[in-house]
């Protein structure tokens, strides 16, 4: 099946973080002069795959041959030099050198051991014309820029190098239609000049636009590569589930119909063009889910509620009371009672240094404390209650929390929030990262909170945990909140239909799934 | 059309550090008894040359978004090595300079490696090797002493055709053949993204290590040419812990003053040149003025803080307040 034509191939690639298995023996073959997609859900391998090709990340075993030459990336240069470009999500310009000097970074030109300045404006202005966007001047400062003008910049200094294989990730998630547009002609115009690409994104419409091979990714295995347009919409988004489904969750309530004002609601909340008229609403009891793909303003939102954004437009509402939140410490008040798990618990979540005892304690040092003064007994026993109540891990109150481990970290997080008693329960992503067995047992608390009277907004990048633990889940696209699904709606289909903006009609292609 | 909106928007900390500059010391000059004469602009050069060098050599440091404490002390040991060796017949006292001078990128190249190979945060660093270099220089000269060629020192900081301070030609030769080089060099622009994005340097296969060893090996250099000039001044050699400490802070002073985001990434030499002369003719002027001398180290505290003011303005439009921190 591998052409004699392939340009790159990649055979039995496999890359461990830890136990968990990033990719397992993957495949690809490149071809040049075709546009290649790959597809699969958040985390299912796309990024390593993309990374150990770019000589960003060396894999664990299997080989990669560059046009029938076996070849190694030592780093990111290597993969360079061997004319193999990557865009990627996470942009690599640098912010406080301008347009020009970021697209020639790679390999400036030189006269006499200095950049020559003049050849280097002449290299940018074509690569700009290239990327189709001469409208961009070469010597403003990249950090001046919005960021689809830098994804643009982006994908210029990847044609400077004059690539082989050019690989897009997701390099449109932050385009307007008109750039996407024009993106699209170079595109095109480069596989006519015989370059191979690899287009990874998530907008179906996209790929099947663009795409002439697909390759479908699922747990760090290719699991099928085609033609594109041999395969419905919904064949695709079965090729990309296709998981085993654990019953880890806590049965569901029947849902409760409740008269009193939503514990918390916004009305047409927007900021800085990351969040477009949202409304929703949490009430007491409920645990309500934040679907979509990754970055689709879901962060924002919660930290919008939990008064760190400032120049939002439209209303937070308490109890059905409008409310101003300007920081963290006005939302964690007792009569509004938030608290937030953030996503990053290594950064916004704990002191790693600090002990045990001084993490689960932070966040309620005005509740134990008597006249500014810490009442340490107090303390003691509310920190013992938060032990036994999470079940957490340590070898005792005065260790760093930084020598447990992931799961019982994040456990001393949500206990830290929780020994406020908090109303209203926001969580980013809260299970990212840790093992099976504690992930049961942050879904069997969430239960257990909201049945004692608690409002909690959770998002999730893992769509088995929104099916398994939310009543309602609202997925994000763009900043908007793109469908609701209740009850029995929540399924795998819905979700990943809705994140992916595919169609309006959600519900045929799920009965088309289903026949 | 507009590439000079471009440029004065990439010069803007220079230019304001120039425009302090001239206010300060048009103002010092018209309330000099004197007036301008060559004698008063010679002296004024004199001074500001000497912690332009210094601030110059924090500014390679600072640009990596690393920060050089041991400059001081580097200028320092110089100074005490430049007192013994640059003497004698015109031979020896070039072999002399360019001991010093080997001396002083010397201890630039060993804080390199330590913050580069030994990934130590670079304050922490430099407290350690300034310490070090401050002691050598205590060993080599317990009490002040210590001699000078005096002919090279004399047309070091006199005048060029009795009009030009010689200090002034030499501090614009460093520009030419120091920075200038290293800013339009590969080397120098890997220092710059260094400081910039660490993380997107190294994704774009920028030369990010040789980029920070050569800004701290340039930085201990150009230290070691303040030492030269040091001992040009005062025709002695001098372990003063005094003079290691007010230069290192001074010099950090002056590079925000010259517009050099101590984040790494921004700024020029140049404009911290200019924020160094402007720091010294803060000075001067409590001397025109008749103020106690007592009153400068505060009022130079004020003119600084109000400067960097200016430029934290922009963190009022901050719409996500966790950028506060980042």
């Amino acid at each position: 099946m591998i052409g004699a034509e392939a340009l790159f191939r990649m055979e039995g690639i496999s890359k461990r973080y830890g136990g968990v298995r990033a990719l397992e023996k993957a495949e690809l073959v490149v071809e040049p002069g075709r546009i290649h997609a790959i597809l699969g859900e958040n985390g299912a391998g796309k990024s390593t795959l993309i990374k150990v090709m770019a000589g960003v990340v060396t894999p664990d075993e299997g080989r990669m041959v560059l046009k029938g030459d076996d070849v190694v990336f030592a780093g990111p240069a290597a993969a360079q030099k061997s004319g193999i470009a990557c865009i990627f999500q996470e942009l690599s310009l640098i912010p406080d050198l301008s347009v020009a000097d970021n697209i020639v970074i790679a390999d400036p030109p030189q006269r006499f051991g200095m950049i020559d300045r003049k050849a280097q404006r002449r290299l940018a202005e074509a690569a700009l014309d290239r990327a189709g966007a001469a409208d961009i001047h070469p010597a403003a400062l990249v950090k001046d820029l919005p960021l689809s003008r830098r994804q643009v910049v982006e994908i210029a200094k990847a044609l400077a190098r004059q690539p082989q294989i050019l690989i897009l990730d997701e390099a449109t998630s932050a385009l307007t239609a008109a750039d996407v547009a024009k993106v699209f002609q170079v595109l095109k115009r480069l596989r006519q000049d015989g370059m191979a690409l690899l287009y990874i994104s998530h907008r179906m419409n996209e790929i099947a636009e663009l795409a002439d091979t697909c390759t479908v990714f699922r747990n760090g295995r290719n699991v099928a590569t085609y033609a594109n347009g041999s395969k419905s919409n919904d064949e695709v988004v079965e090729m990309m589930i296709g998981r085993e489904y654990h019953n880890v969750f806590p049965p569901k309530p029947p849902a409760a119909v409740s008269d009193r004002a939503p514990a918390l609601a916004c009305r047409d909340l927007s900021w800085a063009g990351r969040l477009k008229d949202i409304s929703l609403s949490v009430a007491a009891g409920e645990v309500v889910g934040l679907g979509g793909l990754d970055g689709q303003g879901q962060r924002e939102l919660l930290l919008a509620f939990f008064g760190v954004l400032s120049g939002l437009s439209g209303e937070i509402l308490i109890d059905g009371k409008p409310v101003t939140l300007n920081s963290p410490a006005a939302a964690k008040r007792g009569e509004i009672g938030m608290a937030l798990i953030p996503e990053d618990r290594k950064t916004e979540g704990l002191m790693l240094p600090m002990s045990v005892r001084d993490n689960l304690s932070f966040a309620s040092l005005d509740l134990l404390s008597k006249a500014s003064v810490i009442d340490s007994a107090a303390e003691q026993r509310r920190n013992e209650d938060m032990l036994d109540l999470l079940a957490i891990k340590t070898a005792g109150l005065d260790i760093p929390v930084g020598a447990l481990s992931g799961g019982n970290q994040q456990k001393v997080v949500i206990a830290k929030w929780l020994m406020r008693r908090p109303r209203i329960i926001l969580l980013n992503d809260p299970t990212r990262g840790i093992d099976v067995g504690t992930k049961q047992e942050i879904y069997a608390l969430l239960r257990r909170l909201a049945a004692d009277g608690a409002a909690i907004l959770f998002y999730s990048t893992d769509y088995d945990e929104l099916i398994g633990c939310c009543d309602r889940v609202l997925v994000l696209y763009d900043g908007a909140v793109k469908r609701e699904l209740k009850g029995d709606e929540i399924s795998e289909h819905a979700l990943i239909s809705s994140a992916l903006n595919i169609t309006g009609n959600g519900h045929s292609l799920r009965e088309g799934a289903e026949a | 059309m507009k590439d000079w909106r471009y440029w004065l928007a990439e010069q803007r900390g220079t230019l304001v550090a120039l425009a302090i500059f001239a206010l300060m010391f048009t103002i010092y000059i018209s309330n000099h008894p004197a007036g301008l004469t060559t004698n008063v602009a010679q002296t004024a050069a004199n001074k500001g040359t000497l912690l332009a060098l210094v601030a110059m050599a924090q500014t390679l440091v600072v640009i990596t978004a690393g920060i050089d404490l041991s400059v001081g002390a580097i200028l320092v040991l110089t100074n005490c090595i430049a007192s013994m060796v640059v003497t004698g017949n015109a031979f020896e006292t070039t072999l002399g300079v360019v001991f010093v001078l080997f001396v002083g990128a010397l201890c630039g190249a060993l804080n390199g490696l330590i913050v580069i190979y030994g990934r130590l945060q670079p304050i922490v660093a430099t407290i350690g090797t300034g310490a070090i270099f401050f002691g050598i220089a205590l060993i080599l000269r317990p009490l002040p002493g210590g001699t000078v060629n005096e002919t090279l020192a004399d047309a070091m900081t006199g005048k060029v055709f009795g009009i030009v301070p010689a200090s002034l030609l030499m501090l614009l030769a460093i520009v030419l053949v120091v920075w200038l080089p290293f800013c339009s060099s590969v080397i120098g622009r890997a220092a710059y993204a260094a400081g910039s994005s660490e993380t997107a340097a190294y994704m774009s296969g920028m030369p990010i290590r040789r980029g920070k060893f050569a800004a701290y090996t340039l930085g201990g250099l150009l230290a070691s040419i303040g030492g030269l000039f040091l001992t040009f001044f005062t025709y002695s050699g001098q372990a003063s812990s005094a003079t290691a400490s007010t230069y290192t802070l001074l010099s950090i002073a002056a590079v925000v003053l010259g517009g050099v985001s101590l984040f790494g990434g921004r700024g020029s030499a140049i404009g911290a040149i200019f924020g160094a002369f402007a720091f010294r003719a803060i000075g001067d002027l409590m001397f025109v003025f008749d103020f106690d001398a007592l009153w400068q180290p505060l009022f130079q505290g004020v003119i600084l803080l109000l400067a960097v003011s200016i430029g934290a303005l922009g963190l009022w439009r901050v719409r996500n307040r966790l950028e506060w921190f980042g």
